[in-house]
């Protein structure tokens, strides 16, 4: 099978701080920078020197001293082994207790969880990355590794939509993106301020526009699950098979090893079967309300 | 890690140390009641501690028991959709009563753990594993539908499985640990209840050379003085206590009344489970039934907690006053509770229909593709212990009958 999802068997628990699934690894803050009114960059090192290991796609939980734990994607570079990125809102107790700690803090971390954006399967092919929002957070590593193997790949485009020009996550990159010459980005966002005289518009108008071969292509879509049913149908629409198409869930995470139940969805676990799914698998769950 | 060298337990090692048997697995012997009490003094002598059924409440729960009279004797119970009621039954009897609202799970995943401890170290902090406590159990009066019960959690937390992280596959150690500790004295049902469908779930009110006990007990109901039980062993552990205790063999005219009693039993199952709804109910996402149901539906999760498979959990994490000490706890959880799918910008199951058929669907259907069994064992005490008794085979065969 082209498309098979395949985990890191390199990434087997090394986050983890010991035989117990559920103890966290203790590791250090070497930065936190905001990206953007509500959204924060962190980087961490492990405490203990080990290497850091995840595949693009992947997700770990971060536990704030006494006050919780939450699944946050790797928004870094994989080829860094020294270094974990991780990108969030902060929006709720946890993510606002790691937006307030300061560099030296030590935070636990269990993980790398969950499958993969497999790149391997589209060798050969044009890749489209669709993101909406914080969506290019999980997005970025994969976007980083094809870069890295840039001679892989066909065409590669990156068509990302934000609410407004000052919601534009990761900016100063996606202009360094754009002044590549063997990648197309693309940005709009859905409402434009101040004075923005770039596109407005649906995400999903960068598709039908966007400079890749349908039938060559694998697309890789992370957002609102309501923008990623349309990018999908915009995708299949140019003519990308379903089974080339692979989004992100996000769903309700307690222990990321498959023992809460809280991420089931339909007969998945998000945390072991996702976040990356490959469309054509998980249509019909998809298109279900409240599963 | 693997669950074979998960702990051994004291008493598991003292019975192992104790004499070799000649007892063979499958050998079936009669005992009576001074034998009942003699495997309860011998279970205690080797290190384990006895749980089984007791009186508390108006209701048969599983708790701490130290002899035969600690059991409900004398007890039979009535169980319908919503109701529960204990009644008297056969004078001197110690197993005419069914399930009731407890089962086994609450001590091998107990509804309210300690997963660890962390303390600050300037600043960082040191994660520590709580001492596990918990004794070698010894459950007496495992049911067949319980066993099985068990055997599917066992799935769920990797008991009797290799780990592969990279795909995801843990164990957790806790539950490994009390699990491979545990002895299992099983009874068989001399009856079965209205609510009772473990037929129509691949189980049987007699349990099955195999199934996982290490003895199993039928009791022959008393009369003139006699009280007797057949007594079979199921594994070398069984055996070893067995050659312990006062018995006699097995006549054939023992082995076929424990038949007929298992005869009897199947034929009174009150309840019965539409064949194919691990098919029927993905088929049947939109259907109408759902909003009937959850007209009755209270939300109120008690189904989820009397389930003996249902394993949900949430984590709670604390600090002292402080902030020096930090705790986190695992607590059972239910699919039924609004919180349970909470995602920044709301609960993803808002209306209790959602919420009915994530839980029915994932028992009836997505279990088999998850653990590759249903998550069903038939005992029924999601009917009986429904505030407004709803029964999961009524509404199954309702999809059924009127669905795609």
């Amino acid at each position: 099978m082209r498309h098979a999802i395949k985990k890191k068997e390199a990434s087997c628990a090394c986050y983890s701080g010991g035989a117990d699934p559920m103890h966290p690894r203790p590791f250090r803050v070497l930065e936190i920078w905001k990206e953007l009114s509500d959204t924060f960059s962190m980087s961490l090192t492990p405490e203990d020197g080990g290497p850091v290991i995840f595949a693009p796609g992947q997700f770990n939980m971060l536990y704030v001293f006494g006050i919780g734990e939450v699944p946050i994607s790797v928004s870094g570079d994989p080829t860094n082994r020294s270094v974990l990125i991780h990108t969030t809102r902060a929006v709720g107790n946890v993510s606002k207790a790691l937006d307030s700690l300061k560099a030296g803090a030590i935070v636990g971390v269990r993980g790398p969880y969950g499958s993969e954006w497999p790149l391997a399967v589209a060798e050969g092919t044009d890749l489209v990355f669709v993101a909406g929002g914080i969506g290019l957070a999980p997005l970025r590593p994969a976007i980083y590794q094809a870069m890295a193997e840039r001679h892989k790949y066909g065409n590669i485009a990156v068509l990302y939509g934000a609410r407004t020009p000052e919601d534009i996550l990761f900016s100063k990159e996606l202009l360094r993106w754009k002044a590549r010459f063997d990648i197309d980005v693309q940005v709009t966002v859905d409402r434009a301020t101040g004075n923005w005289q770039g596109r407005v518009g649906l995400v999903t108008k960068l598709i039908q526009s966007g400079g890749f071969d349908p039938m060559n292509a694998t697309a890789y879509t992370c957002g609102p699950e309501v923008m990623m049913r349309h990018v999908v149908d915009s995708l299949h629409e140019r003519g990308v098979p379903l089974d080339h198409i692979y989004l992100s869930m996000e769903r309700n995470m307690k222990c990321a090893v498959g023992f809460c139940g809280h991420c089931q969805w339909g007969a998945s676990f998000i945390c072991r079967d996702g976040p990356v799914f490959r469309y054509d698998k998980i249509v019909d769950t998809l298109n279900v309300r409240e599963l | 890690m693997t669950s074979s060298h998960g702990a051994v337990g004291q008493a598991h090692s003292k019975a192992h140390s104790a004499k070799e048997t000649s007892i063979p697995v499958g050998t079936k012997v009669v005992i009576d009641e001074a034998g009942l009490s003699a495997l309860f003094s011998r279970l205690i002598k080797i290190g384990y501690q006895p749980i089984g059924p007791k009186v508390r409440d108006g209701a048969v729960v599983y708790e701490e028991i130290s002899s035969p009279s600690d059991l409900p004797v004398g007890f039979s119970d009535e169980q319908e959709g919503g109701k529960y009621r204990l009644v008297p039954g056969t004078k001197g009897s110690f197993f005419e009563y069914l399930v009731g609202p407890t089962s086994w799970k609450k001590f091998l995943f107990p509804p309210r753990h300690k997963m660890w401890s962390a303390d600050r170290d300037g600043k960082g902090f040191t994660v520590e594993n709580p001492t596990d406590d918990a004794p070698a159990y010894a459950f007496i009066g495992v049911r067949s539908c319980e066993l099985n019960a068990m055997k599917i959690q066992d799935k769920v937390f990797g008991f009797g499985r290799e780990d592969k992280c990279g795909a995801g596959i843990f164990s957790d150690p806790g539950y490994v640990a009390r699990r491979s500790k545990a002895l299992i004295i099983g009874v068989n049902c001399s009856r079965a209840g209205k609510t009772c469908f473990c037929s129509s779930m691949g189980g049987d009110p007699h349990m099955k050379e195999g199934q996982g006990y290490d003895l199993t007990l039928t009791e022959f109901a008393p009369s003139n003085g006699k009280h007797e039980f057949m007594m079979e062993v199921g594994s070398e552990r069984g055996a070893l206590i067995l050659d312990l205790l006062p018995h006699r063999e097995a006549r054939s005219a023992d082995v076929s009344m424990a038949d007929s009693q298992a005869r009897k039993a199947r034929g009174e199952m009150g309840r019965k489970m539409v064949p194919d709804v691990k098919d029927v109910l993905p088929r049947n996402l939109r259907h109408q039934r759902w909003d009937e149901v959850a007209e009755r539906c209270l939300s109120c999760a008690n189904c989820t907690m009397v389930c003996p498979t249902c394993f949900c959990s949430t984590v709670n994490d604390t600090t002292d006053l402080k902030g020096d000490h930090a705790e986190r706890w695992r607590s059972w959880d239910s699919c039924f509770s609004i919180d349970f799918s909470y995602i920044h910008g709301g609960a993803i199951r808002r209306e209790t229909k959602s919420r009915y058929r994530q839980w029915m669907t994932h028992k009836l259907s997505n279990w088999h593709e998850q653990y590759g069994t249903s998550g069903c064992v038939g005992c029924g005490r999601c009917i009986t212990w429904c505030p407004v008794g709803i029964d999961i085979t009524e509404e199954a065969k309702a999809i059924k009958n009127t669905g795609e």
